[in-house]
């Protein structure tokens, strides 16, 4: 597992309180998500993985899966 | 921590002592701001100070923009209040607005040429903002028909720009209205219990037509994460101006326990007064670290952050409740006379427990990082 996605992982894990999370479960679909983690989601992306979140990225295929935070981290670097 | 004395913790002081305090009880009883204070307001810089420098703002910093709230909530509830929206509104625009809509009203919120309202309670849905109901709909390629009511709406007598949260077909969204927009209606709410210049309003918007361009953010994340972003400020400069109506309340309360005598003894004297200023202070001292905790958050983007602001407006605004009760207590029959400012922020206090979130809200909100 590469490091971007541990750090997205870990990032999940601290705010979902639930285990055997796939890197494809849509988490807002399925929901283990309320919005205010949307909200520490974009913090989390803009902060402390320093890609900025512009308003054309807030669309929830960039955030509903493990796979779609980093594929969209990947594709702004 | 602590905080050092400078320059605009001066300018706070100075423009709260000296241009604001005289008019705090006449805002209070005729329920409105005088001229003569919103124009001394607009030239102070201090309305639009989250702003960038470059859009004509002072840009403080979290910290001392929680001083100046304290600052001015030593004095008048309403005028912090004002502050708070402007601030609210103008984290919003500048976090989530395009290019266009900065340049455009971010310069005339700095100078206060624009009032800016926060519309997102509605007559049915106050805490369950989910569903909000004014609906968004589309007309043509360039236009939205905006069609709803939203009530209790702070300084909607006087906002020259509405941030309105409203429901199109993709979900929630943030729009930027202008007051002058055809086919809308303000009725004025008065009488409220505390915060009473706050000129609050009811706001009908019948067919009222909107370019897509004011649209901020994207079509459904209007509540998450836009408006959110501003109640997050709005909940931070709310907690300090709690601890500058405790402030004000337990030195006034000090003053005159050494002076009022019963028992041939100074009331300061007796143990159980002495009690009572102690829970007071400590109370106060700990709501004050709580802001500057979560100012520190804040100014460091923390992903916490969150959770610390609600932590501190949760606790302040029960803090100023507790301490303000204590302090008309103190003052006996003349606590609860009119024209002392002990009276007006008992009546404020209880205020800060509903606005930007009900106690129970916040509990329910904070429980979720427990």
């Amino acid at each position: 597992m590469n490091e971007l996605k541990k750090k997205i992982k870990l990032f999940i894990s601290e705010k979902i309180d639930i285990t055997n999370l796939a890197d494809t479960d849509d988490m807002f679909k399925q929901g283990f998500v309320n919005s205010l983690f949307a909200m520490e989601l974009v913090m989390f992306v803009e902060n402390e993985i320093g890609v900025k979140v512009e308003n054309k990225d807030l669309m929830l295929d960039n955030f509903r899966s493990v796979c779609a935070i980093e594929k969209f981290i990947m594709s702004k670097k | 921590m602590s905080i050092k004395e400078n320059d605009i913790l001066k300018k706070f002081r100075s423009f709260s002592e000296n241009k604001i305090a005289p008019h705090a009880s006449y805002i209070d009883e005729k329920q409105n701001i005088p001229e003569e204070l919103l124009t001394d307001l607009k030239k102070s810089g201090f309305l639009g100070v989250l702003i960038p420098k470059e859009f004509g703002g002072l840009e403080l910093n979290y910290i001392d923009y929680g001083l100046l709230n304290e600052e001015i909530g030593k004095v008048c509830t309403t005028i912090r209040s004002l502050i708070t929206v402007q601030n609210m509104v103008a984290v919003i625009i500048n976090r989530y607005g395009d290019n266009l809509q900065k340049s455009k009203w971010l310069p005339k919120m700095a100078s206060g040429e624009a009032i800016a309202a926060f519309c997102l309670t509605e007559p049915g849905f106050g805490s369950d903002a989910k569903n909000i109901q004014s609906g968004l709909q589309a007309e043509g390629k360039d236009k939205f028909i905006l069609n709803g009511n939203k009530k209790w709406i702070s300084f909607a007598q006087i906002a020259d720009i509405l941030l309105v949260i409203a429901r199109a077909e993709e979900g929630l969204c943030c729009i930027i209205v202008e007051k002058k927009t055809v086919g809308i209606e303000i009725t004025p709410i008065n009488d409220m219990l505390g915060a009473r210049g706050c000129l609050l309003g009811e706001i009908r918007f019948n067919n009222c037509k909107i370019p897509q361009s004011h649209l901020v953010g994207n079509l459904g994340f209007g509540l998450f994460p836009v408006a959110f972003t501003g109640l997050d400020i709005g909940r931070y400069s709310i907690a300090w101006g709690c601890v500058g109506m405790a402030e004000t309340c337990l030195d006034i309360s000090k003053k005159y326990s050494k002076t009022r005598k019963q028992f041939d003894l100074q009331i300061f004297n007796h143990q159980l007064v002495k009690r009572i200023l102690t829970d007071m202070a400590v109370e106060l001292k700990a709501a004050r670290l709580l802001c500057l905790n979560a100012g520190s958050f804040l100014e460091n983007k923390s992903r916490d952050s969150f959770a610390e602001v609600l932590s501190a407006k949760y606790f302040a605004s029960k803090m100023v409740r507790f301490v303000t009760a204590r302090a008309v207590e103190l003052h006996g029959a003349s606590g609860l006379k009119k024209g002392n400012p002990v009276e007006r922020f008992f009546r404020d206090a209880k205020i800060m427990q509903t606005i930007e979130g009900s106690d129970q809200m916040m509990q329910l909100m904070i429980s979720r990082y427990l």
